[in-house]
C-alpha cells in the first residue's frame, strides 16, 4: 500500500465511522455497554501510542530525551496547560536533553 | 436571540473552533516529521477531520509501522465518532445533504459543544457552529504546521519526537478521569511496550487495542442479572 493510498483509504474508514452513526439504529445508543466499551478502547489506543512514541525505536525499546518530554508534559498537564502548550513544552524538553546529553 | 446576532451557543462553537484549531499546527508539523508530504497532511486534515485518528495515523508511520497499521490504528481511534453520531443524529436532522455534512463534522469537540445546550435548537447551532469553525481553524493550521515543519528540517533537533509524546498524553489526559479507564490505560501502554520487540512496529498499537477491547468488556457491568445477585 502506498503512502496515498493509505491516506485515502484511512479517510474513507474514518468517514465511514462517522456516518455508520447516523445510519445506524438509535436503540443502540440505550445500550450503554456500547458506549463504554468504544470509550475505553480509545483510552486504551491513545495510552499505547504515548507508551510507544516515548520508549519504541523500531522494534527495540529505548530511554532517551522522549521520556523526558513525556515527565514535561505529565506535569505541564497537572497545572491544566493549554493543549499547545503542553506540545511545545515536550518539544523544548526533548530538544534541550539532547543539547545537553548529546543526541 | 434577543440581543446581537449570536446564540450563545454559536458563540461557543467559534470560540471552540478557535482554540482546538490551534492544535493543527501541531499536527501539520508532524505529520511532515513522520516522513508525510504537505499534500497528503492536508488531505488528512481535510477529508479524514478527527484529530486523534490524524495523529495516530502518522504516529504509526514515522514509528516505522506499515500503511496498514497506521489505517488500522486511525479507524480504531475513529470508532467514538460512530457513537457521536448516534447521538447527533437526532440533533442534526435535516435534509440527507446536510446529514452528510454534519457526519463529515462529527468529532469530540462539534459533539461536546452540542450536547452542552439544553434545547434542541441550541444544540443544533452548537454543533454547526463548533463543527464548521473547528473545521476552518484546523485545516489552516496544519498547512501552516506542515509548511513550518517542512522549513525547519532534522524533526529530532527540534524535539519533534517530544512534541509527538507531549501531543498523545494530551489526548489521552482528559479521558483518565475515571478508574476503569486508568486501568484500561496502564494495561494497554504495558501490552504495546512488551510487545514492541516481538512484532513487526505499528502492530504493538494494535495488540494494545485488542487488550484494552478485552478489559473493557470484563469491566462492563453483568447484563441481565438481578442486583441481588451481581456480588454471587
Amino acid at each position: 500500500m502506498t503512502g496515498w493510498t493509505a491516506v485515502l483509504l484511512a479517510c474513507a474508514t474514518c468517514y465511514a465511522l462517522k456516518a455508520a452513526g447516523y445510519l445506524l439504529p438509535q436503540r443502540l445508543l440505550a445500550d450503554r455497554r456500547v458506549a463504554s466499551v468504544a470509550g475505553l478502547v480509545t483510552v486504551g489506543l491513545l495510552a499505547a501510542l504515548v507508551a510507544v512514541q516515548t520508549f519504541a525505536q523500531d522494534t527495540t525499546l529505548v530511554v532517551d530525551a522522549r521520556l523526558g518530554a513525556l515527565v514535561v508534559a505529565a506535569a505541564a498537564l497537572l497545572l491544566r496547560a493549554p493543549f499547545v502548550v503542553v506540545v511545545v513544552l515536550g518539544a523544548l524538553a526533548a530538544a534541550a536533553i539532547r543539547v545537553v546529553a548529546g543526541p | 436571540m434577543t440581543r446581537g446576532s449570536r446564540s450563545p451557543a454559536t458563540t461557543q462553537g467559534l470560540w471552540v473552533g478557535l482554540a482546538t484549531g490551534t492544535y493543527g499546527i501541531s499536527f501539520g508539523a508532524l505529520s511532515v516529521a513522520a516522513g508525510l508530504s504537505i499534500g497528503q497532511t492536508v488531505t488528512l486534515s481535510a477529508l479524514m477531520f478527527t484529530g486523534g485518528s490524524q495523529f495516530a495515523f502518522v504516529g504509526v508511520l514515522g514509528g516505522g509501522g506499515s500503511a496498514a497499521a497506521a489505517t488500522a490504528a486511525a479507524g480504531l481511534l475513529g470508532v467514538r465518532n460512530g457513537i457521536y453520531g448516534l447521538q447527533m443524529s437526532p440533533v442534526v436532522a435535516g435534509s440527507a445533504l446536510q446529514r452528510v455534512a454534519a457526519a463529515h463534522l462529527t468529532i469530540d469537540e462539534s459533539t461536546a459543544v452540542a450536547l452542552a445546550q439544553d434545547a434542541g435548537a441550541e444544540r443544533r447551532r452548537g454543533f454547526w457552529a463548533a463543527g464548521l469553525a473547528v473545521f476552518v481553524a484546523w485545516n489552516l493550521a496544519t498547512l501552516a504546521g506542515a509548511v513550518l515543519g517542512d522549513a525547519l528540517g532534522d524533526p529530532r533537533r527540534y524535539g519533534l519526537d517530544g512534541a509527538a509524546v507531549a501531543a498523545f498524553l494530551a489526548l489521552l489526559w482528559p479521558r483518565l478521569r475515571a478508574r476503569d479507564a486508568r486501568a484500561v490505560g496502564v494495561v494497554a501502554a504495558l501490552v504495546a511496550v512488551l510487545t514492541v520487540p516481538l512484532v513487526p512496529a505499528g502492530i504493538p498499537v494494535l495488540a494494545a487495542a485488542v487488550a484494552a477491547t478485552v478489559v473493557a468488556v470484563a469491566l462492563l457491568p453483568p447484563a441481565g442479572r438481578p442486583a441481588h445477585e451481581v456480588h454471587r
